[in-house]
């Protein structure tokens, strides 16, 4: 009997490790074909998936670099979201601060404002966001469009119009997320810092800031791959045409030259572009993925 | 102390408050307002029609393809994740027996999460756009390449009606699972291991194990994943944009359509009134499905308790 489980536990063991092994395998699988494909030559390509690059063809990267304007993509990228993660971070602790530790008036609603904007999907304000940011509903944004020489386009296809737009979306997630983390400091380091003659701002960029780190930490690389992912926000309010396409981000870029007949003919080239668009996410994610998981799933876990 | 109180919050909330009123509640509110008129943009303002743009909608052939699909992914999304998840979750967490009274993973689990998980980091388009070489209806597609070393004819997975949605939802699954099983093992993590052990004493094989202690007192966190992936299946746009026939446009012939594909659709056709609608049809849709599920779902969590 005893000899029956255990040899029943070593058939189930090994079952497990083969499904393991099977997804794990489907996740490498599409990526490595896809590194591999990008060194190789057309006839590579179009002999079979199975061959093997005879050499490192950088050249085929370096197209996608410059041709197909992948580097200009990936700088407007790390521009873009790299300014808007910052913005949110730095306006969400604020308003998070304040809306959990200061008794005023409106508090509450305020707070209420901000939190049920988790329930509203982005598409349910995509049309009118357009004609916010070309200035034709909100006309400040019409200044600030010819301040910035965007002419009579208001915010619409710059990356300032983005990069506010991004804030403005990711503030309810990183506000309830904040929020709840401030009101579990400590009251009691915060009426010493006051006692000690420190102002409102003191206390807050000088101890409660600091204090607050791990939720600042987390709900950064949240904002920052959520940023970094998104797509529709780019495809509704930079629109394409020879004039902005300069403008473009990674995600638009990469999905434009996968259906741009230019391109079509050089699949080195995309398989290149691919490679280039995920291997930055691939390494900061082994270098960091305790962070990063525990960064993604906060919201679900808490 | 109180010096200064009022400024002080004023100047911290200002800026937030106008973003979000003027980039985020003003547009969320004019959309419903724009459903009920027929609008092309700039500079003739838009006409008051009712709900007009309502009846043609539920008229509309392109509309009632994307509802059924949407259903579908409701069911199938979150199904086959959850499915897949839970079982991988619960290998890498329990599936290893016990040693010195500790449950444990099987052999190599640390590296396993950080393979499952990773699709999660990369932007789900580019990933898409990944999938699109690797459904390539020629022979240098790696599904066809698959299939050629197995000896079997070459496929157009997207090109054909009837396997093109189920192609996409692929590519969905494959990036979701990991989320699922780093959030499944977090809270498998906090099941005591004394509940293992009592049930272990009482000779419950690993798979009585699985569905009598880990599956119900996993309830609610199912019920958090059942609500997240039902919203994405209602937010499902990149996808279909990049890997339907038909330019994205939810080919081929409608088979892959959503509704935020339908939206964008009519936006870049100037219907921007009807665009509205759609995006107020697919707001109410998704709160709808999150309110009855929390109900549904919240009953049943109390019978186990």
């Amino acid at each position: 009997m005893k000899t029956r489980t255990r040899s029943d536990i070593r058939i189930l063991s090994g079952l497990s490790h083969l499904a393991l092994a099977f997804w794990a395998i489907i996740i490498i699988g599409p990526i490595l074909w896809v590194f591999l494909s990008s060194f190789k030559s057309p006839e590579e390509i179009f002999s079979s998936p199975w061959t093997i690059p005879a050499e490192l063809r950088w050249d085929n990267w370096v197209r996608a670099w410059n041709t197909a304007r992948i580097g200009i993509y990936m700088r407007n990228s790390i521009i873009v979201v790299g300014i808007s993660t910052i913005g949110t971070m730095l306006l969400g602790s604020m308003a998070a601060y304040v809306l959990a530790r200061y008794r005023f008036v409106g508090n509450r609603f305020i707070y209420f404002l901000f939190v049920s904007g988790l329930a509203f999907p982005i598409f349910l304000a995509l049309v009118p966001l357009f004609f916010v940011l070309n200035g034709r509903d909100f006309t400040p944004f019409t200044w600030l469009g010819h301040l910035i020489g965007n002419g009579d386009q208001g915010l619409l296809g710059t990356h300032t119009g983005l990069i506010l737009t991004y804030i403005a979306w990711s503030l309810p997630f990183t506000i309830f997320f904040l929020s709840a983390f401030f009101k579990t400091l400590p009251t009691s380091v915060a009426e010493a810092a006051l006692i000690d003659g420190a102002g409102h701002y003191k206390l807050f960029f000088r101890v409660m800031l600091p204090m607050a780190k791990p939720g600042l930490i987390s709900v950064g690389i949240f904002n920052l791959i959520g940023q970094w992912a998104q797509y529709l926000l780019p495809l509704y309010l930079i629109p394409g045409g020879e004039d902005t396409e300069a403008k473009w981000l990674l995600t638009q870029g990469i999905a434009s030259i996968s259906t741009s007949a230019g391109f079509k003919s050089d699949w080195e080239a995309l398989f290149a572009a691919i490679t280039i668009a995920i291997l930055p996410m691939i390494i900061i994610y082994a270098l960091m993925q305790r962070q990063i998981q525990a960064g993604l799933t906060a919201g679900a876990i808490k | 102390m109180r010096h200064g109180r009022y400024p002080f919050i004023a100047s911290f909330l200002a800026l937030p408050v106008l973003l979000y009123a003027v980039l985020v509640i003003y547009p969320t509110l004019r959309t419903f307002y724009l459903s009920m008129t027929v609008w092309r943009g700039f500079d003739v303002p838009p006409v008051w029609v009712g709900f007009e743009n309502y009846t043609t909608l539920f008229k509309d052939d392109r509309f009632t393809q994307a509802i059924k699909h949407h259903l579908e992914l409701l069911v199938v999304l979150p199904l086959v994740t959850i499915a897949i998840a839970l079982f991988f979750a619960f290998l890498l967490n329990v599936g290893g027996g016990s040693s010195g009274g500790v449950r444990k993973g099987v052999w190599g689990s640390k590296f396993y999460r950080v393979v499952f998980f990773l699709p999660q980091v990369l932007a789900i388009v580019i990933v898409g756009v990944m999938f699109q070489t690797v459904y390539r209806s020629d022979n240098t597609g790696l599904i066809n390449g698959i299939l050629d070393v197995v000896g079997l004819a070459p496929t157009a997975l997207l090109v054909n009606k009837n396997t093109a949605l189920w192609a996409i939802m692929f590519v969905a699954v494959w990036q979701a699972v990991g989320f699922y099983v780093v959030l499944f093992s977090a809270a498998m993590a906090s099941i005591p291991a004394e509940i293992y052990e009592a049930a272990e004493l009482d000779g419950a094989t690993r798979i009585s194990l699985f569905f009598r202690v880990t599956l119900p007192l996993l309830w609610d966190t199912l019920q958090v994943a059942w609500v997240y992936l039902g919203i994405a299946a209602f937010d499902f746009f990149a996808l279909v944009n990049v890997l339907a026939q038909e330019n994205g446009y939810g080919g081929p012939d409608g088979a892959t359509t959503m509704l935020g594909v339908e939206l964008y659709y009519n936006f870049t056709k100037s219907k921007l009134g009807y665009a509205s609608a759609i995006g107020v049809v697919l707001f109410f849709l998704t709160l709808t499905f999150a309110a009855l599920t929390l109900r549904v779902t919240r009953r049943e969590s109390v019978e186990y308790q």
